[in-house]
């Protein structure tokens, strides 16, 4: 075990080396490259024993991805942004196939006008491509999840692909302490046999993804992709308990509560934002007030019942998307309302967008908005509309 | 080499009876002889074609070996992947092989296959050209012949051909032919002789396609007869950037008298009724210059 000082695009890079993906493939896109320029070296001075294929474009890496995971092995990419859009037909050829990708998304605003920086906009817009969504707050966490994102893709009542999200620049060209456990550890929490379904195989030849028609098993195969999201929340769930027992280190399960108990007002919300949220809440409550703060960390499943049993307990949650399907929103905030609606003693949802096209989010906006959603619950007012932070 | 002789060396059936395929498909008969040529230690990837449907419905398939269906601008990429794979793993004694339709080739697989060719990648690569979007009911690619009628250029396509297999010779990997269904031995030889190079390697077969091609399904292999014969296409190799021109080519350059006129390739199509006679002879001079150069070219290198 060592600590070392990591941007987060390298700490991930030393996730996927200790991991041993042994085939990778990418296509350069800031803020990513760094992950990607990491592992080349790895591979070239021989600490990581893999394949790498520099592709010409993110459906190719995407592609290159799946056919080497379709022969068992540990595969890995990552992208951002204009690059995962481009990679969007494949996302959902890699899920359908029920192939265990993990790849690493350093999230980044969709142009135009160009913009490098941190948004989740990129990620939420493949919501729909059956891919398991984890969201980290901070490099350790991105590190500790690239591993466990290979135990719950692997595993074979899930066999689906995952990407470990962390916001550009924020966590991809910042640097703190990393620890790195021991290889023998890693090796025992994820040992990598080639899965059961190996789908290139000489010796047992099969035709795969033949022409469906609609009386045939179309329709089934999409139902087993929904149940293996749902078993999938527990083997998350587990996954972290199994961590954390061995490395010591547990960065919550679907969701992270902070100081919820007894709050009267929490701020949900995913990333460096949820970090962030944690000394808000620690401001205010030496201030008096009884605020708390959740972190999201699997947006795909979504945990609606963890988001209930919280919800349950307090009177509001405001939520701070850094994403918006303009028209209507945010997401998160629209897919809590969703997991809310209909249930007894529900809180009031307060909906913000905040830090669009990498605008910074302040520990101050955050304060301010909590105190916005305690005055607001004290003069029994209602929700008016979506909230912008830092709005010009 | 004669056709007794592949039977001999080759007997086993790859594409199995109870394939879904149009009568007369010239893609399933070249894909026959080709997967004879590989053997059974072999990985189809097929990127959105023809080839998607006649292999049958799941969890039926008339192939004996790994076929993979693939997105339409993937199959180079997965190919890619799976040689990696197996690279990985040790695996050596595996063929992989994309079998992609013109459509997938020349237009939107073009930057996948052009990048894996950079790369050299090691596995080949079989374009199977029927010159149009057979597959959604013969639309125009860029690989279909100016004059073609498909359902997009009703009145003919104004525009040429695009000479993928001099693109892909660009590229500077270690193989490129063209071959054509009609012509078992000469796919048969070029496969062998392709599975035995390391590297990138690619062979463009013309096979020509009844429904849009507008001939009698009887005709399959007599209209690719025709289309080599008049010249029209030219089989060829080119290895290691020499470019040799293959038998039956060469024949008609030394035989002139064994050389069809392509008036009569294009008269046993109804794709080309919309080309008059003016055209016709348009294209037969086209046709004698293309000859003309072949012929000077044979044996030499293809580019600086």
């Amino acid at each position: 075990m060592e600590t070392l000082i990591l941007t987060g695009n390298h700490a991930v890079a030393y996730a996927v080396k200790i991991a041993r993906a042994s085939f990778i493939s990418c296509y350069p896109i800031t803020p990513q490259t760094g992950i990607v320029e990491k592992l080349s070296e790895f591979i070239l001075n021989g600490e990581l024993k893999a394949v790498f294929v520099p592709v010409e474009s993110e459906h190719s890496a995407m592609a290159a991805c799946i056919g080497a995971s379709l022969t068992g092995v540990r595969t890995f990419t990552a992208t951002c942004s204009h690059g995962l859009a481009y990679m969007h037909e494949m996302l959902h050829w890699a899920s359908a196939t029920r192939l265990p990708i993990v790849m690493a998304v350093v999230n980044r605003t969709i142009g135009p006008p160009w913009n490098i920086w941190a948004e989740h906009g990129d990620s939420i817009s493949q919501r729909d491509t059956g891919w398991i969504q984890l969201y980290t707050s901070n490099h350790q966490e991105a590190f500790d999840t690239i591993i466990q994102a290979y135990r719950i893709a692997e595993d074979p009542d899930v066999f689906l692909p995952i990407m470990v999200c962390f916001e550009g620049f924020v966590i991809s060209h910042t640097a703190q302490p990393v620890t790195i456990p021991n290889q023998e550890d890693v090796d025992a929490f994820i040992p990598h046999e080639p899965w059961r379904h190996i789908i290139v195989d000489v010796d047992n030849p099969i035709t795969h993804g033949n022409l469906q028609m609609p009386e045939d098993w179309f329709y089934e195969f999409r139902y087993l992709m929904h149940r293996a999201m749902e078993a999938a929340k527990e083997k998350i769930i587990r996954c972290s308990i199994e961590f954390e027992k061995i490395f010591g280190r547990n960065h919550g399960h679907l969701i992270e509560e902070y100081k919820c108990d007894d709050a009267d007002v929490i701020l949900l919300s995913m990333g460096s934002i949820a970090d962030q949220a944690k000394v808000a809440v620690d401001v205010l409550r030496e201030e008096g007030y009884k605020a708390g703060a959740l972190k999201l960390r699997a947006f795909r499943p979504f945990p609606e019942e963890e988001l209930r049993r919280v919800a349950k307990r307090t009177k509001c949650i405001t939520v701070i998307d850094r994403n918006l399907s303009p028209g209507k929103g945010g997401a998160l905030g629209s897919e809590l309302k969703a997991a809310l609606y209909g249930f007894k003693e529900m809180p009031m949802v307060m909906e913000c967008i905040a830090g669009l096209g990498g605008r910074d989010v302040t520990l101050e906006e955050e304060i301010s908005l909590l105190k916005q959603s305690f005055r607001m619950i004290e003069e029994g007012e209602e929700p008016s509309g979506i909230k912008w932070l830092g709005l010009k | 080499m004669s056709a007794r002789k592949i039977f001999q060396e080759a007997s086993e059936e790859y594409v199995l009876p109870g394939n879904s395929a149009c009568q007369g498909c010239g893609s399933t008969l070249a894909l026959r002889w080709v997967l004879k040529a590989l053997g059974n230690k072999t990985v189809i990837v097929n990127p959105a074609s023809c080839g998607c449907v006649y292999v049958g419905l799941y969890p039926r398939t008339a192939l004996s070996v790994p076929y993979i269906q693939m997105a339409f601008a993937a199959g180079p990429a997965a190919a890619s992947g799976i040689v990696g794979g197996l690279d990985v793993q040790g695996k050596k004694d595996i063929t992989v092989v994309c079998w992609a339709g013109d459509g997938g080739t020349a237009d939107i697989g073009v930057s996948s296959l052009s990048g894996s060719a950079e790369r050299n990648t090691n596995y080949i690569y079989f374009c199977y050209d029927n010159e149009a979007y057979m597959n959604t009911g013969t639309q125009r690619s860029g690989s279909t012949p100016a004059g073609a009628w498909t359902t997009t250029t009703p009145l003919g396509k104004k525009e040429s051909k695009k000479d993928m297999a001099f693109i892909m010779a660009a590229h500077r990997i270690p193989y490129v032919a063209t071959s054509c269904s009609s012509y078992p031995i000469d796919l048969y030889e070029k496969t062998k002789k392709a599975k035995l190079i390391g590297g990138m390697r690619y062979i463009h077969i013309l096979v020509p396609c009844p429904p849009g091609w507008r001939f009698d399904t009887g005709l399959t292999v007599k209209i690719g007869r025709l289309a080599v014969e008049s010249g029209m296409w030219l089989l060829y190799e080119v290895k290691n950037g020499i470019f040799y021109l293959s038998p039956p080519s060469r024949r008609i350059l030394e035989s002139p008298e064994k050389r069809v006129p392509v008036k009569e390739y294009i008269k046993a199509q109804g794709r080309f009724r919309g080309i008059d006679e003016r055209e016709i002879d348009l294209l037969q001079e086209m046709i004698d210059k293309k000859l003309e150069k072949a012929a000077k070219l044979d044996g030499e290198p293809l580019f600086f």
